[in-house]
């Protein structure tokens, strides 16, 4: 069960969910590592977050 | 329990759109073969529009039609009759038809009749005239109106005894290879061109006109590399009408500009348009012009990137890109992102590039409203003047009003049916 | 005058999007009204009537002809155009632009499906909400981001615990997972030490410290500040704990943290307890006793903490030279005057910050935005009284601001305010390095620092500036240039941040005859 032993044995592959300076500190040590636009969902337009909310 | 249901139902959509099979299957005439048209109808691109709100080349083309039909026997008159009422215009999508820019067809054009033959359905479209002064970019010059005349009069029935010599023609296959060849299937139609005049070539011949008139007919198709756009336009539009009554559906089955607004209308939500302003493009302009001179986004052939061709399908065309001063890293990064808004992959339509994978198929309204990532279009620009013409080409969003409007009415509809 | 130029290549092919960019090149030149450059087709013909730069040759070319029409001004030779296009014609396209970037964590992994670690620093509201998909999808986590509610923090801990996961942070700083630094980390030896830390900037320098005494650590897991709080309840530290003492490459383990909670503190020395590797424990102010009851090894301070877990590696008993220190503070003191009293901590690493205090407090009260103790709170934090240490890092002063060891220029102004004070007497800095961090923390300082002594000096005083460098050689602003060019410019640089505090603090009883009172 525990995956966390796993992880140590494994090369890190790093989704980066944010800062773009910390994808290219990893990029810069030739980590394997995508950078997620991450944008607030509906652009943060409310109404239609709560729309598609109402949809899930 | 309404996510399943919609999930279902796009599923089902997806399915229809990878099920289709269009097929060229002859030449017949607008008013004979389109349904709804009469002598008094003039079909235009785009969400229906009134004349009044029409933009500088939709008005153009409907001159240039009026004198092509010898309604009208001036520009002066033409316009006229276009505003007393005596026409009815209405958008091509309302008569399982499409049309390239300005989309205008009137009653005696010739028109392509492509059947989705797993469905039944038959799609339409005018044949293609060539670039710079044409009647789609709201030209109406005595040199468009003779061009028409001669489509009418010489390319038609040639085109018409050449297919009925060599028999229906597949177009799923042709478009899988395009897509293979460097094309797209909406600004790069080079390889299409081609595969078309290799099918049709050797029944041309095998005609009954005078040779002069054969060679000019070959000759036009070559000279012309968008001369299968207005093939791959019905091609998808028939791809795309057997999705217009799937309940629960949240996937775009229409998106179509008519030079003042762009439209889109959703599986689950019928013949409803939801529509806002259109963009002007910031593309690559012809030496000459600049934005300044551009109209505003218009044209049926959106409808291939609704099918998951076209700008869905950038990695497939890398020149493409440079229209907005791209590389090929961004041509990939353009189709990759599409797979962010679209209900799956195309099973046939592959992109060498993306180790063939399947063009990202069936946009989500959902999915574009979520992520904010608006339908990538690969389109011509026209001047905003009638008359003058095709002035650059580009990339183009749709406004995500549409899609926002649309999800909001999706989500009314199920309110009014008790499912929220 | 104008002039028309142009040029026919025949049988040259070039395709239409090449030649439509090249035409708008053209067109930006100097001299240059129109231009175009294309294939001889029907519509560019007419394109170039339309504009009056067609000529004769241009209307017979073919669609297979390459030609080239200008309209410039007369003094442009027809050669420079040409070389121009031909320079377009073949020029090397730089290295095309970013890589895919897809929009979420799905579209990601459906790209890549073998991440493993996701690394999340989103707005705070968003925070919870991506950690919680990163973990359902099987990823590990390091939650950079703050403002996540407790319960929320709670939540996701659970939810990680329970399927075997990292959920390190949220607010955590600090990772070295597989030898990667991750965030704001130091690039630090591979190694035996294995580290937990509740605080970043003290996790950052543990591990640096350990590099520097020339070992190494196997794993640095962050737990984010509030980890050993009762809501919380250790769930990140026991957990981390115990996929060290699983480690087989980790044979010494560290636990770094502010004062945790009692109970949680005894859950987590319970867990020392049973453990068959030796356990460095440094809860800040933590029970001395409660930890040797339980096996543990108690560390006082950060270098404390290093220090051991090396000797505890080595079997040895190295320690921090002392006396080198006291023979430092005499110099130091000596070019002093005698008017000069105070200590200025100026800090960019909270942690740092209060592991300084901590070395005071037994013979000086040091007023603080952060105080050890709530009398010694600066009344207006913008402004030292005696002997004060500020974390610049502070909510206070970072709120519209990056943290200062992204953006030191708090610090620079803040400096340059002390060095009016002529009671001041030393200034205290941490500058910390590695991934993260600013690209150049030192080269930031040095003008003001300078300015600084300066001012003294021309007061007829001396400014004592004691600085110390978080960072290894193999940071990416390397630690040995760094230390140079601060010794250039007279600052005393310390090999710890509890060294620098010790050698502040020796000055100072110099300077106060013994008596720090």
């Amino acid at each position: 069960m525990n995956k966390i032993n796993e992880l140590f044995k494994k090369d890190l592959k790093v989704a980066n969910i944010g800062l773009d300076s910390f994808y290219k500190d990893l990029k810069s040590q030739k980590i394997e590592a995508i950078h997620v636009d991450f944008k607030p969902p509906a652009r943060g337009n409310k109404k239609m977050a709560s729309l598609l909310s109402r949809l899930k | 329990m309404v996510t399943e249901r919609i999930d279902r139902a796009n599923k089902e959509a997806l399915d229809r759109i990878l099920k289709a099979q269009p097929t060229i299957v002859g030449i017949g005439r607008a008013i004979d073969d389109i349904p709804g048209m009469t002598e008094k109808t003039i079909l235009h691109a785009g969400p229906p529009v009134k004349w009044e709100d029409m933009s500088g080349p939709l008005k153009g083309a409907i001159i240039g039609g009026l004198l092509y039909e010898g309604i009208a026997k001036s520009e002066e008159e033409a316009v006229e009759i276009a505003e007393s009422g005596q026409i009815t215009f209405d958008s091509c999508h309302h008569h399982n038809a499409v049309g390239p820019m300005a989309g205008v067809v009137t009653p005696s054009m010739p028109v392509w009749i492509v059947k989705n033959k797993a469905f039944d359905n038959y799609a339409y479209c005018t044949l293609n005239e060539g670039l710079g002064k044409v009647l789609r970019y709201g030209a109406y010059s005595k040199e468009v109106i003779d061009r028409l005349l001669w489509m009418e009069n010489t390319l038609a029935p040639i085109l018409k005894e050449a297919i009925q010599l060599s028999g229906e023609i597949d177009l799923k296959s042709i478009l899988s290879q395009i897509l293979q060849m460097g094309d797209e299937g909406h600004n790069r139609n080079k390889a299409g061109t081609s595969l078309l005049i290799r099918e049709l070539a050797p029944y041309i011949v095998e005609t009954d006109f005078s040779t002069e008139s054969k060679r000019d007919v070959l000759k036009f198709m070559n000279s012309n590399d968008h001369f299968f756009l207005n093939v791959s336009m019905p091609a998808c539009k028939c791809t795309m009408d057997p999705l217009g009554e799937i309940k629960y559906s949240t996937v775009v089955y229409t998106m179509a500009r008519n030079g003042t607004e762009f439209g889109i209308r959703v599986a689950g939500l019928g013949n409803k348009w939801f529509t806002a302003e259109a963009e002007v493009i910031d593309g690559l302009y012809f030496p000459g012009f600049s934005m300044d001179d551009a109209n505003r986004d218009i044209g049926d052939s959106c409808i291939t990137e609704t099918t998951g061709i076209g700008g869905f399908a950038m990695a497939t065309s890398l020149p493409i890109v440079k229209f907005v001063g791209g590389t090929p890293k961004d041509a990939l990064n353009y189709t990759l992102s599409m797979y962010e808004i679209t209900e799956g992959e195309n099973d046939i339509y592959k992109i060498p590039a993306l180790d063939f994978r399947g063009t990202p198929t069936g946009i989500d309204v959902r999915k574009v409203v979520e992520t904010g990532i608006a339908p990538i279009i690969n389109t011509g620009i026209a001047h905003k003047d009638p008359g003058v013409g095709q002035v650059g080409a580009g990339l183009v969003r749709p406004p995500m009003k549409c899609f926002e409007d649309a999800l909001e009415d999706f989500v009314l509809s199920l309110e009014e049916e008790g499912l929220l | 005058m104008m002039k028309v130029c142009h040029e026919i290549r025949k049988n040259t092919y070039y395709d239409s999007v090449t030649l439509m960019l090249i035409s708008k090149e053209l067109k930006k030149m100097e001299g240059i009204k129109e231009a175009l450059v294309g294939m001889a087709t029907d519509l560019n013909k007419e394109l170039a009537e339309m504009i009056n730069i067609s000529s004769e040759d241009i209307k017979s070319a073919s669609p297979n002809d390459f030609f080239v029409s200008v309209l410039c001004h007369e003094s442009i030779e027809k050669e420079i155009i040409l070389d121009k296009v031909d320079k377009l014609l073949n020029e090397k396209k730089k290295e095309s632009s970013l890589d895919y970037r897809p929009a979420t964590l799905d579209s990601a992994l459906k790209y890549e499906p073998n991440l493993n670690l996701a690394l999340i620093s989103v707005p705070g509201k968003y925070a919870a909400g991506e950690a919680r998909k990163a973990l359902n999808k099987g990823l590990h986590v390091m939650l950079f981001s703050d403002n996540v509610s407790m319960e929320d923090e709670r939540k996701l801990k659970e939810l990680a615990s329970e399927k075997g996961l990292l959920m390190m942070g949220p607010d955590c700083g600090t990772a070295i997972i597989n030898n990667v630094p991750l965030a704001f980390a130091n690039v630090v030896k591979k190694g035996n030490i294995g580290v937990v830390g509740a605080s970043g900037t003290g996790t950052q320098e543990v591990t640096v410290l350990i590099d520097r005494l020339g070992e190494g650590v196997s794993q640095v897991i962050g737990t984010g500040g509030r980890d050993l709080k009762k809501e919380i309840g250790g769930i990140m530290m026991l957990d981390g704990l115990k996929s060290l003492l699983e480690d087989d490459e980790t044979s010494v383990i560290v636990l770094i943290s502010k004062p945790p909670h009692k109970d949680v503190a005894k859950k987590v020395l319970e867990e020392v307890k049973k453990s068959n590797k030796p356990i460095v424990v440094n809860f800040i102010g933590g029970d001395k006793k409660e930890i040797e009851d339980h096996g543990g090894y108690f560390a006082k301070n950060l270098e404390d903490a290093a220090y051991m877990a090396v000797n505890l590696l080595r079997d040895k008993e190295d320690t921090p030279n002392y006396e080198e220190i006291e023979k430092m503070a005499k110099m130091e003191a000596a070019q002093i005057g005698s008017n000069q009293k105070y200590m200025r901590g100026l800090f960019t690493g909270g942690t740092l910050a209060d592991e300084a205090m901590k070395i005071f407090m037994n013979h000086m009260d040091v007023y603080s935005n952060i105080p050890l103790k709530p009398d010694l709170k600066l009344l207006d934090i913008h402004k030292s009284i005696k002997d004060t240490c500020i974390d610049l890092g502070d909510d206070d002063f970072t709120v519209g601001k990056p943290h200062p060891m992204i953006d030191p220029s708090n610090r620079v102004e803040r400096l340059l305010k002390e060095k009016e004070d002529e009671s001041v007497a030393v200034v205290l800095m941490d500058f910390v390095l590695g991934y993260g961090s600013n690209e150049d923390p030192v080269g930031e300082m040095i003008p003001s620092i300078i300015e600084a002594k300066k001012a003294f000096e021309d007061r007829g005083q001396y400014l004592s500036v004691v600085g110390s460098i978080c960072g290894t050689e193999n940071d990416p602003q390397d630690y040995k240039k760094s230390k140079k060019r601060l010794e250039d410019i007279g600052v005393v640089v310390m090999p710890s941040n509890a060294q620098a505090a010790r050698l502040t603090s020796s000055i100072l009883k110099l300077l106060r005859g013994g008596s720090c009172e």
